[in-house]
């Protein structure tokens, strides 16, 4: 496909992306249908995969195929080893594809599809690809060393510790994130509470049965381990349907919060072949197998985006999450557009196992793109449902109340007419008692998902078996998640703690172990259960806080992408990490700084916590709060959260002065002073142009 | 010779390594996706490499990889 033709077919391509996405951005008919919008996506995906990121390997990072990588110098066949690349690419997108390009935009979805089809789409192209690419190529060329390690080198010991500690807050904040999703999901749900319990049993099973009666067949277990799950789904609808055992699996969402805080203890504590290794695996495939699922449903149903292209919710005042579509659009879709979490796979196991420098594009690049299509499918499925039922499931109760009259009166009046019978339907149909107010996201998306599977497979009548199999697959994922980041807390706490004393690094130690384990969990336990008895649901107040974090990691790697650029001589390139970083800290800073100063205390953490001090003072109790104590439980909340806000604003403006300093001093010195390791393979000297 | 793909790299027409056929490489794919690089590799690696030292056992090996997954080294995404 060489020069005219291979012009010509791109020319098409690009003109079928353009098109589709006009559709999707000017039809303002009843609805659109989700092709348009799939298409739209591929043709961007494919178009800046062949150019953007062409331009980005060849012309600014100047990738060389024949320097050999760390697995080509290193390779001991285990963590160091050349890989193919397709093998390498599965092994990323898996790492890097968890529950938040299925999140972010279910809840950004308030806005319309539009705003947040635009975001992925634009952020994914110039900021979030162009951050796993950059990095996993800088971590390759630094024999695969973590991001911690790079700013240390590059920016200095100080802003490497920074950069650690705002890592830390960030898991701890994801960690309580997630664990409320679970959490929302599960309260007063016996048929998703039982399946989630079950796979406990199921996962040591698994790990019984590949440590001693099959060691190490994966496959084996795996496969048990899926048959049993697809029973306990189905065994799930009879535990729900008879009273006593129902009873036995209903939990409010405190209990469930104190449980999933114990279990977390529990689990990472434990050796890891029992619990977390085997659930891990069936977590890992059926992610996989659903996220296939999902894109061969999407396509072959075909279905109409009943959502509006852009709803009146882009003034600030949505339900699921307050403040304007600047900054909060851009903080909310993080996962699927741009996701500093990325930085720590790229530069994790991957820049290990690169046979090729060459092929950092493909997967650097090409499976943030994968990653991104991923949080399209989400965006689907939320704007698939009726808005009403949309608004009615991700409303909180202190909104909508508590019955579904209630809930149709209020909704329809904001414009998105539904019937309380309606609802009731919904309900019914995936075999819950009701789907008010089920913020998080994991049900707006299990609820659509189900309405394209059952479609694709078994109808209507399978409507409640594909509801509580992507609930169970969210809260499998999630769940392990939130084991792995419990231990890679604890390692970092010991790692902080053991600066100050030596004897609390040591990881064999029970003592050590122990207390590392407890703090971290104390943590986002915190957080969690602090969400769980907020009034407005507590994804309200907490998903803004790990956006801010999340793409806080993204400016501050993005930054180090810059540094290294600058440090190379390549500084003539460097727009394509200064762009993504300027607009990453524009958008933390201000949605930070409203987080903390705006006046409305919806929006503030200051205003809320004012707000309560002064009614507190006058002898009044609002709601949520039913006493005076909850009240001053409220206002420590709100304090604790401006501090964590101010925190992570502190963070990024330190990163940016410590990376503009590193800067000047590059531009200073003539030569390339990169920290590179090995050799170019084209006999041409690190940053000779 | 040098031809151009379709996604603009320039690839050289000499050797490539052999492609793997699709099962295997799914099946690669799967492991490594939960931390299990190819076992058959690692055994000629120490073959090649380290003839005079000790071989790990599948059952070792699996083993060995899936206590360095959970070492706390590396993160998981959200």
């Amino acid at each position: 496909m060489n020069g005219t033709a291979g012009r010509l077919v791109w020319l098409i391509v690009a003109l079928v992306g353009a098109a589709s996405l006009g559709v999707v951005a000017l039809s303002r008919g009843e609805t659109v249908n989700a092709l348009w919008l799939v298409v739209a996506a591929l043709c961007t995906y494919t178009t800046a995969y062949r150019f953007y990121s062409l331009y980005i390997a060849n012309t600014a990072l100047k990738l060389d195929g024949g320097r050999a990588t760390p697995a080509i110098r290193h390779n001991d066949g285990l963590d160091y080893v050349p890989t193919d690349k397709w093998v390498l690419f599965g092994h990323h997108f898996a790492a890097i594809a968890g529950a938040g390009p299925l999140v972010g935009p279910v809840l950004a979805a308030q806005m319309g599809y539009l705003p947040g089809t635009l975001w992925i789409l634009v952020g994914v192209v110039f900021a979030g690809a162009v951050q796993d690419f950059i990095i996993l190529f800088a971590s390759t060329r630094r024999d695969g060393r973590s991001l911690g390690d790079m700013i240390k080198s590059e920016l200095g010991t100080m802003p490497g510790v920074i950069a650690l500690f705002g890592v830390l807050l960030i898991m701890i904040i994801l960690l309580a994130v997630l664990a409320l999703i679970v959490v929302k999901a599960l309260a007063g749900s016996p048929w998703g509470t039982f399946t989630v319990f079950a796979t406990m049993p199921i996962a040591v099973l698994m790990g019984v049965y590949g440590r001693f009666i099959r060691p190490g067949r994966v496959g084996e277990m795996s496969a048990i381990g899926l048959v049993l799950l697809l029973l306990a789904i189905l065994s799930g609808q009879w535990v729900a349907e008879d009273p006593a055992w129902a009873a036995a699996f209903t939990f409010k969402g405190e209990t469930l919060a104190l449980l999933l805080i114990g279990y977390g203890f529990i689990a990472s504590v434990l050796p890891v072949w029992l619990l977390l290794a085997p659930r891990d695996y069936l977590s890992t495939f059926l992610k996989i197998g659903t996220i296939i699922a999902l894109a061969v449903g999407i396509l072959i149903v075909m279905p109409e985006l009943h959502m509006p292209a852009v709803s009146r919710f882009v003034d600030g005042s949505g339900p699921v999450f307050s403040g304007q579509l600047f900054p909060f659009l851009f903080i909310t879709i993080a996962c699927g557009s741009v996701s500093g979490f990325h930085a720590l796979i790229s530069s994790g196991t991957t820049p290990k196992m690169l046979e090729n420098e060459a092929q950092a594009r493909l997967i650097g690049y090409g499976a943030m793109l994968a990653e991104s299509f991923v949080a399209i499918m989400a965006l689907i499925s939320a704007c698939v449902l009726h808005p009403g039922v949309y608004f009615a499931m991700n409303t909180p109760a202190g909104v909508i109340g508590t019955t579904v009259d209630q809930a149709a009166q209020v909704v329809s009046n904001w414009g998105f007419a539904i019937t309380p019978e309606e609802l009731a339907q919904v309900a019914k149909n995936v075999g819950e008692s009701t789907i008010l107010s089920r913020a998080g996201g994991a049900p707006t998306l299990a609820v659509g998902m189900s309405t394209i599977l059952s479609s694709l497979v078994g109808g209507q009548s399978m409507t409640a078996f594909w509801y509580h199999f992507a609930i169970l697959f969210e809260a499998l994922f999630i769940l392990t998640t939130v084991d792995a980041g419990t231990r890679v807390a604890r390692f970092m706490i010991q790692d902080l703690l053991g600066t100050a004393v030596p004897a609390l690094r040591r990881t064999q130690s029970w003592g050590a172990n122990l207390l590392a384990t407890g703090l971290a969990v104390a943590g986002w336990g915190y957080f969690l259960y602090q969400g769980v008895v907020d009034p407005l649901g507590g994804i309200n107040t907490l998903w803004p806080l790990f956006g801010i974090s999340n793409q806080m990691l993204a400016a501050i790697a993005l930054m180090l992408g810059t540094v290294i650029l600058f440090k190379m001589k390549r500084e003539k390139f460097a727009w394509v990490t200064i762009l993504p970083t300027t607009w990453l800290a524009i958008c933390t800073l201000t949605a930070g700084w409203q987080k903390l100063f705006d006046a409305n205390p919806a929006v503030g953490f200051l205003a809320h916590a004012k707000k309560f001090s002064a009614a507190l003072a006058e002898g009044k109790v609002l709601a949520p709060a039913k006493t005076p104590e909850a009240m001053a439980r409220v206002i420590t909340n709100d304090y604790v959260d401006a501090t964590l806000c101010g925190l992570f604003m502190a963070v990024v403006i330190s990163m940016l002065v410590f990376g503009l300093l590193a800067i000047r001093k590059a531009l200073a010195n003539p030569r390339a002073t990169a920290h590179e390791v090995g050799v170019g393979g084209a006999a041409v000297a690190m940053g000779d142009d | 010779m040098a031809r151009l793909s379709p996604w603009g790299m320039i690839e050289p027409m000499t050797a490539q390594p052999q492609a793997l056929p699709f099962a295997k490489l799914v099946a690669r794919m799967a492991n490594l996706m939960v931390g299990l690089p190819d076992y058959d590799s690692y055994v000629e690696h120490r073959r090649l490499n380290h003839p005079d030292q000790p071989v790990m056992s599948r059952e070792a090996f699996f083993r060995e990889r899936q206590e360095a997954r959970y070492s706390g080294k590396v993160g998981r995404c959200c």
